[in-house]
């Protein structure tokens, strides 16, 4: 195998950073749900990476498990997006302060 | 050494990433996050996962970037092509994401990862699957019911009660 543990990783670093800039400088909330997507994933590449160059199939399993989750978060994340630009007409996190329906 | 494959997804990965949160139009900027989706899912067919990365492809690229996608178009106009940031916050946040970047990845240079080589085979998938059946199958069955709950969960979250009276009246 020609990839190293610590390419794999440093791919994972730079999508850490990326989710990070995005999720504390958008305002947008589709935008920080892609953020968070991005970091959900780079995470999940650690995961397999580790789960390669141990090798163990635990990794693996993880990772299936965390890809579930993942997409059950984004069907309630997306319905409270709807949600909220029903109420506020924006889809501005700045917006989103107020408890008050 | 990384080889030619691995350097050509991960430029896809990386640049569909950041184009993904600075496109101007969120339609593009979900399906330039398709493309980051999609290197993942070649990055784990490179860590010889094909099973993880067909359930990435599945998964993400097949139901949720298109699921972002009718949310997008959900949206009124105006507000997919509207861009509000401040320029300060801006730098500060490209400050933080440079100072992650250089922190952690000076962190993994010096650690011991960086002589993790191997030799052995990967694991079958057909262990994943044995596996899922015998040692996780309690998580197995929780995490069916999470989802149900979920789903169901957002249904009625995005449920619109007047259109269905309106509905009832014609």
């Amino acid at each position: 195998m020609t990839n190293e543990l610590i390419d794999f990783v440093l791919v994972s670093v730079a999508l850490l950073g990326i989710g990070i800039y995005g999720l504390s400088v958008k305002r947008n909330a589709i935008r920080m749900l892609f953020a968070v997507e991005i970091i959900i994933n780079a995470a999940n590449l650690n995961l397999v990476a580790f789960g390669r160059f141990l090798p163990h199939s635990g990794g693996q399993t993880l990772a299936l498990f965390s890809i579930a989750i993942a997409a059950a978060e984004v069907a309630v994340g997306l319905s409270l997006i709807i949600v909220a630009y029903r109420m506020y007409q924006n889809i501005d996190i700045a917006d989103f302060r107020s408890l008050k329906g | 050494m990384a080889d030619a494959i691995f350097l050509a997804l991960s430029v896809i990965t990386i640049g569909s990433a950041i184009a993904a949160l600075e496109m101007r139009s969120l339609i593009y900027g979900s399906i330039a996050l398709m493309g980051t989706l999609g290197g993942i899912a070649g990055f784990f067919l490179l860590l010889d996962s094909p099973f993880v990365a067909m359930f990435q492809l599945a998964v993400y690229v097949g139901s949720i970037a298109v699921l972002i996608l009718f949310t997008v178009m959900l949206v009124k106009r105006e507000l997919i092509f509207k861009k509000v940031e401040d320029k300060r916050r801006k730098f500060v946040g490209i400050a933080l994401m440079l100072v992650f970047m250089v922190a952690l990845g000076s962190i993994i240079m010096n650690s011991g990862i960086k002589t993790i080589t191997t030799d052995e085979p990967a694991v079958d998938f057909r262990n994943i699957g044995a596996d899922f059946l015998t040692y996780y199958w309690p998580a197995l069955i929780l995490m069916a019911l999470i989802l149900t709950g979920s789903v169901t969960g957002a249904l009625i979250l995005a449920r619109r009660e007047d259109v269905e009276n309106d509905q009832r009246t014609d």
